[in-house]
């Protein structure tokens, strides 16, 4: 600068001062991110001494497969929820397009006359039709302008109607050969660890890498921290909200696909307050319900901490397994009672 | 509402040795002064001298860390706002504490609401409401939501709150930043009779011009200390300003440019329409060239910029360096190479959450994604920018909400010019600004346009767009009325033109 240092003084104390707030805020941030991690340490240590078998390892590879679906549909939601947007409806969507897929396979199995073909396409199919319906999602929500709090809500009952209705309030269920052929995408391991595990630590990394590694993760961000801003900096905010529904719809569809196998099967129950957990998951890793903070790695943890939650009152009778809802319920106000004084 | 007799006497008030602390940092280091009832003192100091944190105190906003305030003699230590309310001390904040969905009756009596038994009652609040908006010369129907008015507006609304309260302490906060003239010539009416009834008036702005005209006596702060006081009429402007910046100010504008006449426009602008605000439209900017746009509040400057740049519906021809051109957004628009300033800093300029970085460089991301974001060219960018802007920050990490206003102004002009465009508009460029951080902005300005930039400057402040600006087109009720330059660009003729007058508004 040519111009003269003006005000010296004022500066440097004024400089001094935000240094100081500026270390105590990250120091609190620092924290805040550490509560998810802590959490998850206290609850193991306690699901430890509570029951022997909790620290097997068989036990802790059925929960992190449990943990599976929920993750990656957390690490869809967690964008959405950076993104000062909302999905109701991943519960219901999985519900319907694991029931789509199941008609498919059965219809293609036959006449493709290649079960194989049947699966891969169905599967395929899965992350589709996951995609599109976050597309219907993000133009009601961009461009036609209504609260994605509505338009999830209104597709919630949408979709879980029209499985409903397939169904015929009934189950779809699987044709046995294409069910044994699709059996290892859930059942099957790699070095030990299950399928389910791999696809969601992947889902994972790529999801943080895309969320602080690309120009596209950095406008989801400050269009959930202030919209207008975004705006007026010449971001295209229609555009990454449709994306980032979309690629919410593609996670719960990668979810899906390894839900199917699991059961075999689809029914009016099938991903019943999957949303709960999901959004629960992502508050619980630290993200700002109105947007604009929040980070993969929390959501993985906040995933896993809700899991291990259920597992343990699985494993223990302190409290009974049909309040694990109520217990994640809890869980979720608790934590947001706690991220009040943030920000 | 508190009609006392004891209210209605004036108030005196004495700060002995105020101390605050948020935290480790002291931001008042013991101040002392008094002031007299009935007279109307202009409170000067830079941002960041300690003005609003004092005042807050008084008004019951905060708590000092030490020291005591008097009133009429007596020690008081006012928990809330309240509690200097009943002694007659109102804040009219700088950012508007209005309930957007409620009345403008209901605002002005919100906490304070007229009864009658269990029930509210309407008709005494109606009339009331309408009494106080008849002295700060707002005249509205008091039914109509505050949401519905505009900024000026609901600076009178919080006026005539004041007013309503039976204020014997009024402190004014800039008020007149959102004021047309004639409003804030009204409002200068009404200090003047409050004044005349013994009511004290502290009033902080930044227009040193309309604290010579209206107080009685200035007070400077500097870096939370109290630094010395005068009689106004003792003083010139150019004395009050030195003694809030500490040092003598050189020229405060710098040289004007000469535009080079051969040049093509950069930005030509013609018959442009924005439905409701802005009617037919035409100008030209040169590169090299800084265009001043003057008016009213409500004049539509800032509405034809944003039906220019594609925020707005509007019709028209715009050519950037000669080529036809249609924008459907500010995205648009930038990659044309015309980038837009807002006059809302915080609500569209800033990312005030965000660290520094990811502000500079959101209009320009994609040359730093090549796929993967580049952390060490965007660190390598914002020391660039930090470097050239003369930004002022503890450290190249901190958020942008954690630096001054005039530093923050200076972040949001480099991130609007960093996708190195030809034309920028930049809105209001030095609103709440100080004098020390404005005078860096006009450099900065005059530097870019030496460079070639073409500069459009939108703003409320006369004396800015005559030291800085080469040619000043003059918007009245959607329309540029005059194009002005040389011995026309001065205050009375800008004033005639934005008015519709022919003689200086009082």
């Amino acid at each position: 600068m040519s111009q003269p240092d003006i005000n010296t003084s004022t500066t440097s104390v004024g400089k001094a001062g935000r240094r100081s707030a500026n270390a105590k805020s990250s120091l609190s941030e620092r924290l805040a991110s550490l509560g998810p991690v802590l959490g998850l340490i206290l609850l193991c240590a306690v699901g430890t001494a509570l029951n022997s078998d909790f620290a097997t390892v068989d036990n802790l590879t059925n929960v992190l497969t449990r943990t599976a679906f929920i993750g990656i549909i957390a690490v869809g939601m967690c964008f959405v929820i950076i993104l000062g947007g909302i999905d109701l409806s991943v519960g219901s969507m999985a519900a319907l397009i694991a029931g789509c897929v199941i008609m498919f396979i059965n219809w293609a199995g036959p006449a493709l006359g290649s079960p194989l073909l049947a699966v891969l396409l169905g599967a395929a199919l899965a992350v589709v039709l996951g995609a599109a319906f976050g597309l219907i999602h993000g133009v009601l929500i961009a461009k036609g302008r209504i609260e994605p709090f509505i338009v999830t809500l209104g597709t919630l009952g949408i979709f879980r109607a029209y499985l409903t209705y397939f169904a015929d309030g009934g189950a779809l269920t699987l044709a046995n050969d294409t069910a044994d052929l699709y059996a290892p995408v859930y059942y099957g391991s790699w070095l030990g660890v299950p399928v389910p595990v791999w696809v969601f630590l992947m889902v994972a990394l790529v999801g943080a890498l895309i969320l602080n590694k690309t120009a596209y993760g950095r406008y989801v961000q400050a269009i959930g921290s202030n919209e207008a801003v975004a705006r007026y900096a010449a971001v295209d905010v229609d555009r990454i909200k449709i994306l980032t529904y979309m690629l919410l719809g593609a996670c719960v569809g990668i979810a899906t696909l390894l839900y199917v196998p699991r059961l075999g099967s689809a029914s009016p129950t099938t991903g019943l307050l999957w949303e709960l957990e999901a959004i629960a998951s992502v508050i619980v890793g630290g993200a700002a319900l109105k947007g604009g903070q929040g980070s993969i790695t929390g959501t993985v943890v906040g995933a896993i901490l809700l899991s291990v939650i259920s597992n343990i009152l699985n494993l223990t009778s302190i409290i009974s397994v049909y309040l694990n809802a109520a217990v994640q319920g809890f869980v979720i106000i608790a934590v947001a009672y706690l991220q009040k004084g943030r920000r | 509402m508190t009609d006392t007799a004891q209210s209605l006497a004036g108030v005196s008030v004495a700060f002995d040795g105020i101390v605050k602390r948020f935290g480790p940092v002291e931001v008042l280091h013991g101040v002392s002064f008094a002031l007299e009832p009935g007279r109307v003192y202009g409170l000067l100091g830079e941002n960041g001298a300690g003005k609003s944190t004092l005042m807050k105190i008084l008004a019951g906003y905060e708590a000092p860390s030490a020291g005591s305030v008097l009133i009429n003699g007596e020690p008081v230590s006012f928990r809330t706002s309240r509690d200097a309310e009943t002694l007659g001390i109102v804040l009219i904040h700088q950012e508007f504490n209005l309930a957007e969905d409620l009345t403008v009756a209901g605002n002005i009596f919100l906490g304070h609401e007229k009864k009658r038994g269990w029930f509210l009652n309407e008709a005494a609040m109606r009339e009331g409401a309408l009494a106080a908006m008849r002295q700060v010369g707002l005249d509205i129907d008091p039914a109509t939501p505050v949401r519905r008015l505009i900024v000026a507006e609901k600076q009178l609304v919080e006026i005539a709150k004041a007013v309503a309260r039976r204020a014997r302490l009024l402190i004014m906060d800039e008020p007149t930043a959102t004021l047309t003239p004639s409003e804030a010539a009204r409002l200068f009416a009404l200090i003047a009779r409050m004044r005349a009834d013994g009511v004290t008036v502290i009033y902080i702005s930044h227009k040193l011009d309309e604290v010579e005209r209206i107080t009685d006596e200035v007070i400077v702060m500097r870096d939370g200390r109290f630094v010395g006081r005068a009689p106004t009429h003792t003083v010139t402007r150019h004395a009050m300003a030195t003694m809030m910046v500490g040092r003598e100010i050189a020229d405060q504008f710098p040289p004007r440019l000469t535009v080079d006449e051969t040049r093509a426009p950069a930005l030509g602008v013609r018959k442009v329409s924005v439905p409701g605000w802005a009617y037919e439209a035409s100008f030209e900017v040169r590169p090299g060239e800084i265009l001043g746009f003057a008016g009213l509040v409500g004049a539509g400057r800032t509405e034809l910029f944003e039906g220019i740049l594609g925020l707005r519906p509007a019709s028209g021809t715009i050519e950037l360096q000669g080529r036809a051109v249609k924008f459907r957004s500010l995205r648009d628009a930038a990659k044309y190479g015309l980038t837009y300033l807002s006059e809302d800093r915080k609500g569209k300029g800033l990312h005030v959450d965000f660290p520094l970085g990811p502000n500079l460089t959101l209009m320009a991301l994609e040359r730093y994604a090549k796929p993967w974001l580049d952390p060490s060219a965007e660190r390598r960018a914002l020391e660039g920018a930090v470097d050239e802007f003369g930004i002022r920050a503890g450290s190249l990490s901190v958020k942008a909400s954690s630096l001054s206003g005039g530093n923050q102004q200076k972040l949001a002009l480099a991130k609007v010019l960093h996708p190195e465009p030809k034309v920028v508009v930049l809105d209001e460029p030095t609103r709440g600004v100080d004098v020390g951080a404005k005078r860096e902005i006009y450099f900065l300005i005059h530097r870019l346009a030496q460079q070639g930039l073409a500069v459009i400057v939108i703003s409320s402040e006369l004396i800015e767009l005559i030291g800085l600006a080469n040619r000043v087109a003059v918007m009245r009720a959607g329309r540029i009325v005059a194009t002005l330059s040389g011995e026309e660009l001065n205050e009375e003729t800008m004033i005639a033109y934005a008015t519709g007058t022919r003689h200086v508004a009082a």
